[in-house]
């Protein structure tokens, strides 16, 4: 992958914002019936005006800080004119030169394991465009029918340095980026649409294509993943690849040659002269001040302050939703405990029940953590309390008691243990000449004679000694 | 000087479909509106800053609150072609 180069512009829709960028549409038109949303503005009627949303641009600032980007002392609005059935206004509001916010850097986790700074060459605000649904797929459709009720949604557009070697580092980027969106709380993930997509890919040396329309993640790395295995195979054959705009189809995962909207290259921009210019470098100081604490901060300090690895710190921080889950847990249980537990078994069983972090209680999390410290529960048992409160609900207190997990007492356990050694001795004579798995063999006996209620380890520990004593 | 390969070009970006023989004619008028803003380059600039505007007006905002939307019936009323709420455009790409 050493000489593959990716650039990625991504497309973010700042939907914690209540209304458009240029009107007061509501940004709340998810699931609804087309063109319901729409008012003169959005729809480009003659004689409208478009006003700019303050709190959209503050939005803007507050993402750009987060890049650690610089904020221009002046930035202005342009027209973008293509002339395609998405625009009603055969124009499209956006920036060219004096971008909000230029120069940033996020860091990830490359290819090669280690973390290094990917560039953000700028980032823009600009209105979104409506939304063309297709009758089939879009090189066959016989016409288009469009929908504006995403027209003018506030947009911040997010341009990256060509800097990025695989379709994984881009998979890894976009997640960093909508952590810290939504770490900024000025983004909702979740919303069909919210992050789109478009790449440059070429191989070293050849000419660039730009695939557009990728939307979601596994899109993302599935898109790059075609394209760049399309030039490869061009390039084996000693066919040039051509410069030119692609179209990532969704449903066959393959990227078409499309004649684009943007093939002419030709947008003539100029200043929009409906809007004035902003002066917003006084803003920065308060703006920033607002700034909450970001993903790589809230990790190392994950690591300070509760004693974490750099992967449970990771894995615990990349969701705002799951660092608060954590924090509230590790408040009222063993940090480094609930840390493992959150992170490499919770996470897990939600993933797999395709369940957010919402649908567990951090209350039932402190408490599975203290009977696990306690040793009043086993693991075994403590993952069977996840998976019964994800998939039937109730109570830690009331599995444990409805299931029989209680970990078996110290008398029970000892007992069998006694037992086990005693009725096999010629299992005893194994492990006395180093056999494991005469122990093993043992463990298990006493395993099943606690119904599974005992500790493992501890059975172990246990048996050994019952058998030094003999 | 405006050819007719940019009234050629220009009539593809808009979509605006131009006869052959209507091309001479915007050919001219478009060279007599740029010869028209060629005046301006008459004016004596010397010391003047380059500006994008008159009025020296910045920061006009409104606050991010929503208000009702048009009806889809109202949004829909001056499309010459709909289909199930939708606008319907021919197909472009």
């Amino acid at each position: 992958m050493e000489n593959v180069i990716i650039g990625l512009e991504i497309h973010v829709q700042l939907n914690r914002l209540q209304s458009k960028l240029f009107c007061g549409c509501s940004t709340q038109y998810h699931n609804s019936e087309p063109n319901t949303y729409t008012c003169p503005v959005c729809l480009g009627l003659p004689g409208s005006l478009p006003v700019l949303n303050r709190k959209a641009v503050e939005y803007g600032i507050k993402v750009g800080l987060a890049l650690n980007c610089q904020i221009e002392e002046e930035t202005l609005f342009y027209r973008k004119n293509y002339y395609y059935p998405d625009l009603p206004k055969g124009f499209q509001i956006s920036q060219y030169d004096f971008p909000l916010a230029t120069k940033g850097r996020i860091l990830i986790k490359g290819e090669d394991g280690l973390e290094r700074d990917i560039c953000i060459t700028r980032a823009h605000m600009e209105e979104d465009p409506g939304r063309l649904v297709h009758a089939g797929t879009i090189d066959k459709a016989k016409y288009t029918m469009v929908d504006y009720n995403r027209c003018g949604m506030p947009l911040l557009e997010v341009v990256t340095e060509p800097d990025l070697r695989s379709p994984k580092e881009a998979r890894a980027f976009l997640d960093k980026l909508k952590s810290i969106l939504e770490y900024l709380d000025v983004f909702d993930g979740s919303l069909e649409g919210s992050m789109r997509v478009d790449a440059n890919i070429s191989l070293r040396g050849g000419d660039r294509t730009e695939v557009k329309n990728i939307s979601g993640f596994k899109g993302v790395e599935k898109a790059l993943s075609y394209e760049i295995t399309r030039q490869k195979n061009l390039q084996r054959r000693n066919i040039k690849v051509v410069q030119e705009t692609r179209h990532f189809d969704e449903l066959r995962s393959i990227t078409v040659s499309i004649r684009s909207k943007e093939e002419a290259h030709d947008y003539r921009y100029f200043p929009e002269p409906d809007l004035v210019p902003m002066r917003i470098a006084n803003w920065v100081p308060a703006i920033k001040a607002t700034l909450p604490e970001l993903p790589d901060a809230k990790r190392e300090r994950f690591v300070k302050e509760y004693g974490l690895t750099d992967d449970h710190a990771k894995s615990l921080t990349s969701e705002i939703k799951v660092a608060n889950f954590y924090e509230a847990v590790a408040a009222k249980a063993v940090p480094r405990l609930s840390a493992v537990w959150i992170a490499d078994v919770l996470k897990g069983e939600l993933n797999y029940r395709d369940l957010g972090i919402d649908a567990f209680q951090a209350e039932h999390m402190v408490e599975i953590v203290n009977l696990l410290s306690s040793g009043a529960i086993t693991e075994d048992g403590a993952v069977e309390i996840i998976r019964t409160l994800l998939d039937k609900g109730g109570s830690p207190q009331e599995i444990i008691e409805a299931r029989g997990l209680g970990k078996a007492g110290d008398e029970t356990v000892k007992k069998a243990v006694r037992e086990a050694v005693a009725e096999n001795a010629a299992a005893i004579a194994d492990y006395r000449a180093g056999s494991e798995r005469a122990m093993n063999f043992i463990v298990g006996q006493v395993m099943k004679k606690t119904r599974g209620k005992a500790d493992p380890g501890e059975v172990h520990r246990l048996v050994k000694a019952e058998v030094e004593k003999v | 000087m405006i050819t007719r390969e940019d009234v050629e070009h220009i009539s593809w970006l808009a979509s605006i479909k131009i006869e052959d023989e209507e091309k001479d004619e915007f050919v001219e008028q478009f060279n007599s509106i740029l010869e028209y803003f060629h005046q301006l380059d008459e004016v004596e600039t010397e010391g003047v800053e380059p500006t994008f505007r008159v009025v020296d007006l910045a920061n006009i905002f409104r606050d991010d609150v929503a208000c009702p939307s048009l009806s889809q019936e109202e949004a829909l009323r001056n499309a010459p072609r709909r289909e199930n709420g939708y606008f319907k455009s021919p197909r472009i790409v």
